[in-house]
């Protein structure tokens, strides 16, 4: 029992991080109808930023962690946010009206093209991160076994819920929520009715962007070491999950990211941990044969 | 009272390869006015509606738009400016709803221009600014307005799709009319409603001349609704002009006539069918019985 709770309180932890990952996949997917390959890129950069984010305000002498990880949150989210904008600028826009394949390949060598980027500028190795956020407590003992929740996973469970709050609402509320949610549906019709449909959809790689670098933030936070190739796994992991919750649902995003997060840490922990990223890629082809809406999916209806 | 100009269409010409889809088409539609285009199936009235706003760059001619003493170049503006800028908005004959938002939304989507200015870039709105409340308000508020108008306020927060197909219709007309247009663009609007729908429609169309004080421009087959309130009809044929004045003017012209039931009266009608769209002469057979 007690190595279970263990188990869920690591998988909510992991799940929050693919989660926020596959918020990006679901948005992009939603408004323009395609899968953006290069947002597990995304992702990694943000990680890079944070643990140069980190380093700068190490040297300036910033040492009290609460603040540190507030700024290094703002600065990794500002800057992942202009790479994702101008990713979504530069490989995509141009390509707008094009066969539907074109952005796919081109999204796919953005991909490579920021893998090695990041590997030429930042170099190969693993780049270490000393932990910041230490300590945590015991939620209870049974048999010699201690459940452990860190202050770390507590921070970033707790940080997924306020931005998943923060996000339902923009889209729920804001004129830029509406905006998203009307172009998702008919962008011409948004167009007559004055929405500024290539706006709408940079912001959507901004937002989407933005979360990913919250995501990367996390991880380096967690595992403590980031290379260049970190995203294509994570990617394909969130994209994962973003099919499993049904691809342009955000809540099943999020559904998919604790689901995959969830299998992953069971699986590590029951069968073999050497299998698990098997056991996730499981569940892609498992849904994709039996049930490729997902579980909040909506059956694609077909556009007159 | 002499009417203000509002549209100034001026040798309009837009080609698709070497067809011809409109061909020198010159008109004004006025304020306070409502302006009809009628004319068989295929005529070009919806490609004139698609270079009004802004789907097709017309291959030639000038679309100028009269607002507050300026006058814009209609077809130098963006597609997603239109609205703003030059104040048309549209309807489409095949009914375009966002299906998947309420019967209110779709209403507060079309003033997006005002909120988005209210809530810079949607921030204000994150954090509940009072500025942005009040703008909010007063948006929900011009939506309750229309949804009055067209009866549909007891069921604001149905999904759009769920409604009936000519509470559609009017939620598609109210949701063009909440972002305050200068010139209603109405394609087809009357298209499957029942002799009382479009009887209410027009009563609505009429009121919303009368009191908005805007122009309203209408593709419309169906007569009753072309006769019964239309200051001014244009007709084409084949991408071409053929005829312009008041309803009575028009019925009474021999080349709308001739348009419409063909050369040599209906005997002659099955041999020429596969020329012409059959739907033409049915809006034909209805012309005349109006006419008649």
């Amino acid at each position: 029992m007690a190595y279970f709770l263990q188990q869920l309180i690591n998988g909510l932890t992991l799940g929050a991080i693919y989660g926020l990952i596959a918020i990006g996949y679901t948005m992009v997917y939603g408004i323009i109808g395609m899968i953006n390959f290069a947002h597990g890129e995304i992702y990694m950069i943000g990680a890079f930023i944070s643990i140069i984010a980190f380093l700068v305000l190490g040297l300036a002498g910033v040492t009290y962690v609460p603040l540190a990880l507030a700024i290094v949150l703002l600065i990794t989210m500002l800057f992942t946010s202009i790479y994702g904008w101008a990713v979504e600028r530069i490989a995509y826009r141009p390509l707008r009206g094009s066969f539907r394949l074109a952005p796919l390949i081109s999204a796919i060598g953005m991909s490579i093209f920021l893998q090695n980027y990041v590997q030429i500028f930042q170099g190969a190795r693993g780049k270490p991160m000393p932990p910041v956020v230490q300590g945590g407590f015991t939620v209870f003992e049974s048999g010699g076994f201690a459940v452990r929740l860190s202050y770390l996973q507590l921070f970033i469970m707790l940080l997924t819920l306020a931005l998943m709050i923060g996000f339902t609402t923009l889209i729920a509320v804001t004129p830029l929520g509406r905006a998203q949610r009307a172009c998702e549906q008919d962008m011409r019709m948004a167009a007559l009715l004055g929405v500024d449909v290539d706006r709408v959809i940079s912001l959507t790689f901004v937002m989407g962007a933005a979360l990913a670098a919250v995501a990367g933030l996390m991880v380096t936070l967690y595992y403590g070491v980031v290379d260049f190739f970190i995203g294509f796994l994570a990617g394909v992991k969130a994209f994962t999950a973003a099919v499993l919750g049904g691809v342009g649902s955000l809540p099943g995003a999020m559904l998919g990211g604790i689901l995959i997060g969830l299998i992953e840490a069971f699986w590590s922990g029951y069968f073999s941990v050497e299998y698990k990223d098997v056991s996730v890629f499981v569940v892609l082809i498992l849904v994709l044969v039996f049930c490729p809406t997902g579980l909040l999916g909506r059956p694609e209806v077909e556009k007159v | 009272m002499s009417p203000v100009p509002l549209l100034a269409v001026e040798n309009l010409t837009m080609c698709f390869g070497g067809l011809v889809a409109v061909d020198n088409i010159s008109f004004t539609a006025y304020r306070g006015e409502i302006t009809a285009i009628i004319g068989p199936n295929g005529a070009g009235k919806t490609t004139v509606f698609n270079c009004l706003t802004g789907f097709y760059r017309p291959s030639a001619g000038r679309l100028a738009v009269h607002k507050d003493g300026e006058i814009l170049q209609l077809e130098r503006i963006e597609g997603f400016r239109i609205v703003r800028r030059a104040g048309i908005a549209r309807t489409f004959q095949n009914i375009r709803l966002f299906a998947g938002m309420t019967v209110l939304e779709n209403l507060i989507v079309a003033q997006h221009n005002p909120l988005m200015k209210a809530s810079v870039f949607s921030l204000a709105g994150l954090l509940g600014l009072p500025r942005y409340r009040a703008a909010e308000r007063a948006a929900v508020e011009r939506a309750r307005h229309w949804l009055d108008r067209i009866g549909l306020t007891d069921r604001a927060d149905w999904l759009a799709a769920a409604l009936p197909y000519g509470a559609q219709r009017r939620l598609e007309i109210a949701r063009a009319l909440c972002t305050g247009p200068a010139l209603l663009c109405l394609d087809e609007p009357a298209a499957g409603l029942n002799p009382r729908e479009s009887a209410e429609l027009n009563d609505l169309l009429l009121g919303v001349r009368d009191e908005e004080q805007i122009g309203i421009l209408l593709i419309e087959h169906d007569m009753s609704v072309v006769m019964g309130i239309s200051d001014h009809v244009i007709v084409l044929d084949y991408g071409r002009k053929i005829a312009d004045g008041t309803p009575a003017e028009v019925r009474a012209d021999p080349e709308v006539i001739k348009a419409y039931l063909g050369e040599d009266e209906i005997d002659n009608a099955a041999e020429e069918a596969p020329l012409r769209p059959l739907a033409g002469r049915e809006g034909g057979a209805r012309a005349n019985g109006a006419a008649a």
